[in-house]
């Protein structure tokens, strides 16, 4: 079919580059018109958290689609969207490193050890960190595929860590509906995982 | 008949009575300058309460002469101070307050008064609001999320009506309870809270003078999402404290079950003053960040034992292990 053609595209990476980094402009934008409501640097910690979240779903999710699509041009998509989400967490971790923490290092260190929530969030973080140092094709093939793959299934991890750390944060004011959403859709996308890896092939 | 005295106005006792030459000499000139600063301060007087945004019905009141009632800080803007809410009867975002508030009504209203009490009953909000002289105080109030403002609010000392309402000796808690309308709160019945919210103090805290029961803003009547028509101030407590849209004042002898606390016990005890030493578990308390104040990129200021309150309140809790009563 026509529509499938379209993720091979040589328009289809920077086109999702584009739509990937329009929340980011708008954060920017936002920040700069003094559109964040009273308090931008909580503002910006939340949405920077919760569009990590949404990106972590959407890059689980293309697998999935590509099957169930039966659309192969996708994969080509996505480390696209991994590099953008690891680049939300990495402007997710800078907020509270900078507006909450204000670059005190020994603080952020022990703030790390001391709170289960800030370092589950880090974790995931540091879950992503050797993914995103490994998106780009030389380093599939110094590791070998296997090895790659194997590695990257570190996203499943990040994802989870993820998800634990969005629901301590909501713990203390039982506020879950939204923790619940990203839990569903990811898990949702974790069975389907499981069940497509024991498919016979 | 005329007395000849040898007393010429320069015989005094002792030597301080007397008025220094070039005072005396500039009598004029003194009482001139004496009438001007009177005339300056009873203009001052006249304009003290804060400036009126014009959004509500004015409420006057005389700047409060209580220690540590007028803080110095710089005002919240209004709007900062009428859109950055947690009332969670209208839901968990700070902007969903203002923006829920539309069926909220606050007219007509009336608090019941209960419990170990010798005078209970229901008391009007008109006649709620003449049990004292109205005072302006300008509070901190700091959030237990991290965050802080500083609001000229209208009311007077909660423990003057405490003092009419006469509680028995055996009454040794106060116990607030809110409104809780789902036709006209929307956010009634989620799973966020048990509802209605409710808090507590002590019975000292609740006398202290500086615990507010509060019925304006910035010189007008509350607006819906700061708790209209009468809430509490507790300045020296984190801000979840200050019950809102209260319609129950029960005095007892056990430790209320305040809402927050029923919800999550080992983040939100009972006490809950404001302590930079005893850290919430998901975060550090020992900062702030002050609304409408300080930007994106300013470093969060140190946030004070008691709320900077602690030379009026220290002495309720000494000897207390606030470690342990957080």
């Amino acid at each position: 079919m026509q529509w499938r053609n379209a993720f091979l595209s040589p328009w289809a990476k920077p086109l999702l580059a584009v739509l990937l980094s329009l929340p980011m402009a708008w954060l920017i934008y936002a920040t700069f018109n003094n559109l964040l409501g009273a308090n931008p640097a909580e503002a910006l910690s939340r949405e920077t958290g919760d569009w990590t979240l949404r990106g972590l779903c959407l890059v689980l999710a293309i697998t999935p689609l590509r099957v169930v699509l039966q659309a192969p041009g996708l994969l080509r998509l996505r480390r696209t969207v991994g590099v953008a989400t690891f680049l939300y967490a990495c402007v997710h971790l800078l907020c509270y490193a900078w507006f909450d923490q204000g670059f005190a290092l020994e603080d952020m260190s022990q703030d790390i050890l001391k709170r289960p929530f800030i370092w589950l969030g880090f974790s995931a973080w540091v879950l992503m960190l050797p993914l995103a140092a490994t998106s780009f094709n030389a380093a599939i093939r110094w590791l070998g595929g296997r090895r790659w793959q194997a590695l990257h299934r570190l996203v499943y991890a990040a994802a989870l860590l993820s998800v634990l750390h969005f629901f301590w944060m909501r713990a203390g004011k039982n506020n879950f509906t939204e923790v619940w959403v990203y839990a569903v859709i990811l898990g949702g996308l974790m069975v389907w995982r499981v069940r497509w890896w024991r498919l016979p092939k | 008949m005329l007395i000849k005295t040898f007393a010429d106005g320069f015989d005094h006792p002792t030597s301080s009575d007397i008025t220094p030459a070039h005072v005396y000499q500039n009598r004029r000139q003194w009482l001139q300058q004496a009438g001007l600063m009177g005339l300056a301060a009873a203009g001052l007087d006249a304009q003290a309460q804060t400036a009126r945004p014009g959004e509500l019905a004015p409420l006057q009141a005389k700047p409060s002469p209580l220690a540590g009632a007028m803080a110095t800080d710089t005002l919240t803007p209004y709007k900062d101070a009428t859109t950055y809410n947690n009332f969670y009867e209208f839901g968990t975002d700070k902007l969903d307050p203002v923006r829920n508030v539309k069926n909220f009504l606050v007219s007509p209203w009336s608090v019941e008064i209960e419990g170990l009490v010798k005078k209970p009953g229901r008391i009007n909000l008109e006649d709620l609001l003449k049990v004292s002289a109205m005072e302006e105080r300008i509070y901190r109030m700091r959030c237990v999320e991290g965050w802080s403002l500083v609001m000229p609010w209208v009311g007077y000392s909660l423990s003057e009506l405490i003092k009419r309402v006469e509680p028995l000796g055996s009454a040794k808690y106060v116990e607030f309870v809110t409104l809780a309308d789902p036709k006209t709160m929307p956010y009634v019945g989620s799973r966020v809270l048990s509802w209605p919210y409710v808090e507590g103090l002590r019975m000292d805290e609740a006398m202290h003078p500086l615990t507010l029961l509060t019925f304006g803003l910035y010189g007008e009547v509350l607006p819906k999402q700061n708790g209209a028509p009468v809430r509490l101030n507790v300045p020296w407590k984190y801000g979840f404290k200050n019950a809102k849209s209260i319609v129950k004042i029960r005095f007892t002898d056990k430790q209320p079950a305040t809402a927050w606390n029923k919800a999550a016990a080992q983040e939100y005890g009972f006490y809950s003053n404001v302590n930079p030493n005893v850290d919430h578990p998901r975060w550090s308390q020992a900062t702030e960040r002050r609304i409408g104040e300080d930007g994106l990129l300013t470093k969060k200021r140190k946030t004070l034992m008691f709320n900077g309150y602690e030379a009026q309140v220290g002495q309720l809790y000494a000897g207390m292990d606030l470690t342990k009563n957080f």
